[in-house]
């Protein structure tokens, strides 16, 4: 049997129109990235030296308090800190130092930047190399801005793995892991890929970030690396300074996204293709078999997606090609040509790719065209459903494992059951 | 610098949110950078609210920083003028606007739009929610109330001030009170800010009197009214049977009528389920409280006085009414807690051990930790406080409403009874879980279950004799014989010691 791998198609894109908009932003900052990063990486702690605003919008999205004692709190800017920055660094030192005597079990914290610290030009970095002086080698301590004035939603957790990559081992021999996934997957998917790339001939597999701070890989020159997720710009150059080269590929979303990032690994490692196959064909079988009662439900209905996470693109790709959707617009906060190039080429013609955001228009485009489905963030989807749209969050998304083979079937069911749901109810 | 995990205000933007949201006709103009748009989702998620919150957010990002901010903010304000065509409108700023010092009320004033614009100082980095909302309702107020004419001022007529979107349980008790209110005779001219227009502001003070539902979010406004219009305001929250009796006999005195036909009428099963047999078993129940601080006060009296609980811990996070709750807290012979930490919060439940934990949503999560039943009284909110069925708080329903939401987490009596006539059963003991928390539920965490301390040294015979003490008391019997056994030295913890402790401690 021939899997229908497809080969990668042109990197232009001049036939998909870009819609560039500057306006309100319906988007969350990249402080929001903390609710994932802080179970995936699991003995760090995350404080974000912000205001009061930063507590309660992480609170909030976290769900409220799902975790008696998360591993993220802020230290909040009072106005006896603003008095005089002088006293700041004594301040944080106090802070960080309650923390750690309540954590003992943390062994990296990371000190995140918000819009306040940023306009005060509160210098992190140093804040984090001198406590890292203090606290080492118990606790290291590294610091990243997730700042809504420089960071969309996602962008957080670009910039926290781009902090993470300098402080990467780098061993005496010179020995790397020849490849390395950057982004963070849910474990489950994980374990997944590595059993995939064992069987393909690539046992030595390091992802970025490791589950514990010990366990950070090294990265240097020889290595080449896949990406993830699409949203990693900064960690991208960060891993090219340290001599790692990039893979382009798809993302591995869905049957068809998962094949092509496993293949553009074995193009890389000129692995041969019957030995791809024979660690790829059960999984993609199982996808495409999976995706099919969802491709019934959800074939020929158009789409509509709201800028979010920068998944846009490739979850567009996805339910246009794997499950015959037809996007009408599809929005995100910021289009990275380059790690998306093989995504955007496989959106169907007349769709519309829209780049920043000015939510009334947006809004207004979307009532206009009335998609059967509305992808948008949680401060849209009532109000939407209200109108009579049916809505998919967003941030579900970016929460549930949707990465590989064996979640394909999971991606789609949340594109499904909002539709499947509106079919069920009489009321 | 304050180390916060969890927060139970946010900042006092959000506060004049829950105000312009809970508007009809007002729209609020926020300058803030991208992100603070998460605050939607509080309103369209938490509350279910069907439209999103009358917010425009002017998103600046770093680029815009080194250019005009200033600009963006009229740019966003003149389009939402244009677009939602407002009656009035709200503008400020967010945390790091204000540190940029753009001056949201001078650029707007600068616009001349043809509606009332109301510029807000809210200092984010001194102040919290709840002051965020009383500031933006008395500025509302303040700056729409038109001029009294008295002649036309019905003596029997009263406005309804303080619910707000996002409010626990204010949806109801505002339904509650005007019921009660009517029955009263008492004519409701405006309630606000929920559900009310600018132009029911302008009419506030054609009332003859006002009613304070919330303090701290309409004492300011309240105050100011008094003070310029001559409008008493009620200061009785009727929250438990008796605090809705002496509101009634308030609001009668306000408005000039006898109270007695609605007393008489006025009719709440709480006091009698609380005389019933079944609930003997709540006396002397050990209760801690903590929420906002009208919450906290209404819901100390009516454990004392209405269940005979007793209240062992008091506190609020309500910095602005310490006072009142001190010193409700000194009358029960307590310190009140006043605090915004949480940390500081588990850290009093787990000292007092209380067998029910009357918070908000953080400490339901504190007592789950630690095993003690929890009711939650107060805000912060959860989707749980927006529940589907009429469940106030506030008038004789509330009442009724307040005594099954705090007894249900309890044992019922009779339970309590058999599961202590039953306990050596052989399916009816400590490994099967108690019925009522449903087939399938696990082990029951009862307090002290986890503690296998050998602590004190227990004599095997004593160990026996505990593992007879029913086991949802068996934790506290096996903590208080402990703590006998170690302020007196005793080494080996033997039958004698036990009772010797059971009768300290009985009480």
């Amino acid at each position: 049997m021939n899997l229908p791998f497809r080969a990668p198609t042109s990197t232009s894109c001049n036939d998909i129109p870009v819609l560039r908009e500057r306006g309100q932003r319906e988007v969350f900052c990249g402080l929001t990235g903390i609710v994932w990063l802080h179970r995936k990486i699991q003995d760090a702690f995350f404080l974000v030296v912000g205001s009061r605003t930063c507590a309660h919008l992480i609170q909030s999205a976290a769900g409220v308090m799902i975790f008696a004692e998360p591993r993220f709190a802020t230290a909040i800017i009072d106005e006896r800190d603003l008095a005089g920055l002088s006293e700041i660094d004594a301040e944080l030192d106090r802070v960080v130092n309650r923390l750690l005597e309540r954590r003992p079990d943390i062994k990296m914290l990371f000190l995140v930047g918000s819009c306040p610290s940023e306009v005060i030009k509160l210098d992190l970095k140093r804040a984090a190399s001198r406590l890292s002086q203090i606290h080492s080698p118990k606790v290291r301590v590294l610091n990243y801005s997730g700042s809504g004035i420089e960071t969309t939603f996602t962008q957080g957790e670009d910039a926290c793995l781009a902090a993470l990559v300098p402080f990467s081992p780098l061993p005496a021999n010179g020995y790397v892991p020849p490849l390395l996934v950057a982004g963070a997957l849910s474990d489950v998917a994980e374990d997944q890929f590595r059993r995939i790339f064992a069987e393909m001939g690539l046992p030595d597999v390091a992802f970025l970030p490791a589950r514990t701070a010990a366990a950070m890989p090294a990265i240097g020159p020889g290595q080449k690396y896949l990406l993830a997720q699409p949203f990693l710009n900064d960690t991208a150059r960060a891993l090219e300074e340290r001599g790692a080269t990039h893979i382009p590929a798809p993302f591995p979303l869905g049957a068809e996204g998962t094949t092509g990032w496993f293949k553009a690994a074995a193009d890389a490692f000129n692995i041969p293709e019957s030995k791809l196959r024979a660690a790829t064909e059960a999984g993609h079988i199982r996808a495409k078999l999976a995706l099919e009662p969802h491709r019934e439900m959800l074939a020929g209905k158009r789409i509509f997606f709201f800028p979010d996470s920068q998944l846009e693109i490739p979850l567009a790709r996805f339910v246009s090609q794997e499950l015959g959707m037809e996007p009408i617009e599809v929005g995100t906060p910021y289009l990275q040509r380059t790690h998306l190039a093989q995504e955007i080429g496989q959106l169907p013609a007349g769709t519309v790719v829209s780049e920043g955001q000015d939510v009334e228009k947006q809004l207004d485009r979307c009532r206009e065209a009335k998609p059967d489905l509305v992808v948008c963030g949680l401060g849209l989807a009532n109000p939407l459903e209200a109108e009579g749209f049916t809505t998919k969050w967003s941030i579900e998304l970016v929460f549930t494992p949707i990465h590989g083979y064996e979640q394909a079937g999971d991606l789609a069911r949340l594109f499904s059951r909002p539709m499947d749901r509106r079919t069920r109810l009489g009321v | 610098m304050q180390l916060t995990l969890w927060t139970y205000e946010g900042p006092p933007h959000i506060g004049a949110m829950r105000i312009a949201t809970a508007m009809d006709g007002l729209h609020y103009v926020l300058h803030a950078p991208q992100g603070d748009t998460y605050a939607d989702l509080l309103f369209t998620m938490i509350e279910r609210r069907n439209a999103r919150p009358p917010v425009t957010y002017t998103t600046f990002q770093a680029r815009d920083l080194g250019g005009d901010t200033a600009e963006l903010f009229k740019t966003a304000a003149a389009e939402a003028y244009a677009r939602f065509q407002p009656k009035a409108m709200i503008v400020g700023a967010s945390c790091t606007a204000e540190l940029i010092q753009d001056d949201p009320g001078g650029l707007a004033k600068a616009l001349a739009l043809p509606i009332p614009v109301i510029p807000l100082e809210l200092p984010s980095y001194q102040k919290k929610e709840n002051w965020g909302a009383s500031e933006t309702f008395y500025q509302i107020v303040r700056n729409l109330a038109q001029p009294r004419r008295e002649a036309e001022v019905n003596p029997r007529s009263c406005n309804i001030l303080g619910p707000t979107a996002l409010g626990f349980r204010h949806r109801d008790d505002l339904t509650e009170i005007v019921k009660l209110l009517e029955s009263l005779g008492i004519t409701v001219n405006v309630v606000a800010p929920l559900d009310a227009t600018p132009d029911d502001i302008r009419r506030i003070p054609e009332a003859a009197f006002n009613v304070v539902l919330y303090p701290e979010t309409a004492e300011t406004a309240g105050r100011w009214l008094e003070r310029n219009f001559k409008q008493p305001m009620t200061t009785i929250v009727p929250i438990g049977v008796s605090a809705t009796r002496d509101f009634i006999a308030q609001v009668a005195q306000l408005a000039g009528l006898d109270p007695q036909a609605a007393l008489a009428a006025g009719e709440s099963r709480l006091p009698w389920y609380s005389r019933s047999v079944d609930s003997t078993y709540l006396t002397g129940k050990r209760v801690f409280i903590f929420g906002d601080a009208t919450h906290a006060l209404a819901a100390a009296r009516i454990a004392k006085e209405e269940l005979g609980f007793e209240v062992v811990g008091l506190g609020t996070y309500s910095r602005e009414f310490a006072r009142p709750v001190r010193e409700a807290a000194t009358k029960l012979g307590l310190e009140a807690l006043i605090t915004d930490d949480y940390l500081e919060v588990e850290a009093k439940v787990a000292e007092l051990q209380p067998e029910l934990v009357l918070g908000t949503q953080m400490e339901r999560h504190i007592a789950k930790k630690l095993g003690f039943p929890c009711a939650v009284i107060s805000a912060p909110v959860h989707v749980q406080d927006f529940p589907a069925r009429y469940s106030p708080q506030m008038g004789f329903e509330g009442a009724n409403v307040i005594f099954d939401c705090w007894v249900h987490p309890l044992m019922m009596g009779l339970e309590e009874h058999l599961l202590h006539m039953f306990r050596n059963d052989f399916e009816f003991n400590d490994k099967a879980a108690a019925s009522h928390l449903g087939h399938g539920a696990s082990k029951p965490s009862a307090p002290g279950a986890a503690a296998n301390s050998t602590a004190g040294g227990w004599a095997s015979e004593a160990e026996r004799e505990l593992q007879k003490v029913p086991f949802f008391v068996r934790g506290k019997a096996r903590r208080n014989t402990e703590r006998f056994a170690a302020e007196r030295g005793i080494t080996l913890i033997t039958i004698e010691t036990l009772y010797d402790a059971k009768a300290h401690y009985s009480r």
